[in-house]
């Protein structure tokens, strides 16, 4: 055994593990660690156990305390795991890179006076426990050790890892005892709403067809839908036009957005900073239509058009329509 | 309300970024560095919040010399003092320091709030203003979207994968704001004249009672630094009325259709 044990942070989405979850489990198995455990908090924390326990968790530590769900999770969370680590002596934690994961790890290396490393796209512990992660863009590839600290604590970008099931025995399940410190009851969350498009979702979609300011208008995402839905595909956005309002937060492909590696990626108007390509370079395809020939999103396009993005849109649509009709 | 921002000097987004050779540590030392465009909605969102409900705004960095610089633009902004700690030491700090430093300067005073950005635009490991939460005692709001304020709470919509959060806050906490929270203003030339004259402190690690911080004390260490690996170029045409069709071929080629 290289590695003491290991343990995935699984976040619950909508009452099951996250995708995250799952992925990370599924690379947790290949470590060569004495053990693989998943921490799951939440209401849903329970039935969620039988799918880690399927990808690779013996051991679910759990608890099902409604503070997970009306509190932010990043205090009570931390607060829980805290004396948990002290007993269960995990050499690394594996947190996806999620709003949530970021804020229970950062707050937990603060708790613990560990190190944490973020954006995390793979992970060897053959000899140290090396992240592997990419910076300027992911114009280069940066390998970071992890020196001392334990447990030693790894955020990863969404989709590093394609999650298979492989466990096999049930999990042992032990229920540990929420510990929510009195502050973190200052912020409550008093609603939430849930963006929900129609057809697949943006990070399962094999098609995403994604808009940018070259869409010239929000009202235009109208036929990027249609396109996305000739295609079974999903779509996407720009930060730029997020932060625009043009369309929600839960659209954003990049770096402070959703991770996508779907089969074609479709960029419409879309100029290609390294704040977007990060999160659609591992695209199978990649097609850019953009106005502007000098775009930076043509080095990385299979299939570059230069010309307005909604004339060719219009007649993709059109195109679509006649070969499905 | 007492309002802290943290803020720092990062390489202007709009140039490449460029690594020492040597010691794998980001070049901070070229001539475009600016105050990084997302502590600009973290100064906004904090002098919106005095202007209405009294206070100051105070603000604090990390970094070189250099870095004041970015304090004058948010003193040019309407911050009314500054405090950078720096030192030698200081270089190569990974998140964790990075909060260790900024928690003991801004306890020095009391605070009602903390702003800060969701992550600065050259590191951006995204865990500082939790881990700077945890330091301070304090919950915190993170990746907010808008922000509104009673004078002694706050109301949040907090961003996330799947939708949003309403977030209702009492003071004091810690809130960490995304771009497209605000519309940062343009420090006005009477701003930036009167920047010169706010106080603006400097102090190092030993003065806020730290030892052992900075690239030293850091529990992880870049090892290697490798070009990624390019997608090949592919073949960029001019539309002329077949752009549609040569999409639907490649479509057609990969099966999704």
């Amino acid at each position: 055994m290289a590695l003491g044990p290991v343990w995935v942070f699984a976040e619950l989405s909508q009452g099951r593990p996250s995708g995250g979850a799952l992925e990370l489990l599924t690379k947790a198995r290949t470590l060569d660690a004495e053990a693989v455990e998943a921490v799951c908090l939440g209401p849903a924390a329970r039935e969620a156990a039988a799918e880690l326990g399927r990808h690779g968790a013996t051991t679910v530590y759990l608890s099902t305390d409604a503070a997970f769900d009306d509190l932010l999770l990043g205090g009570p969370a931390a607060d829980t795991l805290a004396p948990l680590v002290v007993t269960g002596k995990p050499e690394l934690i594996l947190f996806p890179g999620t709003h949530a994961g970021r804020d229970v790890a950062g707050r937990l290396a603060a708790k613990l006076d560990v190190p944490v490393i973020a954006n995390g796209l793979d992970i060897d512990a053959a000899g140290a426990i090396t992240v592997t992660s990419s910076i300027f863009g992911a114009t280069q590839v940066v390998r970071t050790e992890f020196g001392a600290g334990r447990p030693a604590l790894a955020l990863f970008r969404p989709r590093s890892f394609s999650a298979a099931p492989g466990g096999s025995a049930e999990p042992r399940l032990v229920e540990v005892p929420a510990v929510v410190e009195e502050r973190h009851r200052r912020a409550r969350v008093v609603d939430r709403s849930s963006e929900v498009a129609a057809g697949p979702k943006l990070e399962d979609a094999l098609v995403v067809v994604s808009g940018g300011r070259g869409l010239q208008a929000p009202e235009n995402f109208a036929l990027l839908r249609e396109v996305a839905e000739l295609l079974h595909g999903a779509v996407g956005a720009s930060r730029a036009v997020v932060d625009a309002g043009w369309v929600p937060y839960a659209l954003q492909v990049g770096q402070t957005g959703k991770t996508v590696k779907p089969t074609v990626y479709i960029a419409c108007g879309i100029s290609g900073a390294m704040q977007h390509t990060v999160g659609m370079k591992g695209a199978q395809q990649i097609v850019a239509i953009n106005r502007d020939p000098q775009a930076p999103i043509f080095k990385l396009a299979d299939l570059g058009i230069v010309g307005d993005a909604l004339k060719v849109l219009r007649e993709l649509a059109d195109e679509l329509r006649a070969r499905s009709g | 309300m007492n309002v802290v921002v943290c803020v720092k000097l990062v390489p202007d987004p709009n140039t490449p970024g460029e690594l020492e050779p040597g010691t794998l540590r980001l070049r901070r030392d070229l001539a475009d560095s600016v105050l990084d465009p997302g502590d600009e909605y973290a100064v906004e969102a904090a002098l919106r919040l005095v202007e209405a409900h009294g206070g100051e705004v105070r603000v604090v960095s990390m970094g070189p010399e250099r870095a004041l610089d970015a304090i004058r633009k948010a003193l040019a902004m309407g911050a009314a003092r500054g405090v950078l700690v720096s030192d030698d030491a200081l270089r190569g700090s990974d998140a964790l320091t990075t909060a260790k430093v900024l928690a003991a300067a801004i306890r020095r005073e009391p605070v009602d709030l903390v702003i800060t950005a969701t992550e600065s635009t050259d590191g951006y490991t995204g865990v500082v203003p939790q881990a700077l939460a945890e330091l301070l005692g304090l919950p915190a709001v993170t990746f907010a979207t808008a922000v509104s304020s009673d004078g002694s709470g706050l109301t949040v919509t907090r961003q996330d994968e799947g939708g949003s959060a309403t977030i209702a806050a009492t003071l004091p906490c810690l809130l960490a704001v995304t771009a497209g929270v605000n519309q940062p203003r343009y420090p006005s030339l009477r701003g930036i004249m009167g920047a010169r004259s706010k106080p603006l402190e400097r102090l190092t690690p030993e003065d806020l009672g730290l030892s052992g911080v900075g690239g030293a004390g850091a529990g992880q260490t870049m090892v290697s630094v490798t070009p990624a690996e390019q997608r090949g170029a592919g073949e960029v045409v001019e539309d002329d009325g077949q752009g549609a069709h040569r999409i639907v071929e490649l479509l057609a080629r990969v099966r999704v259709i």
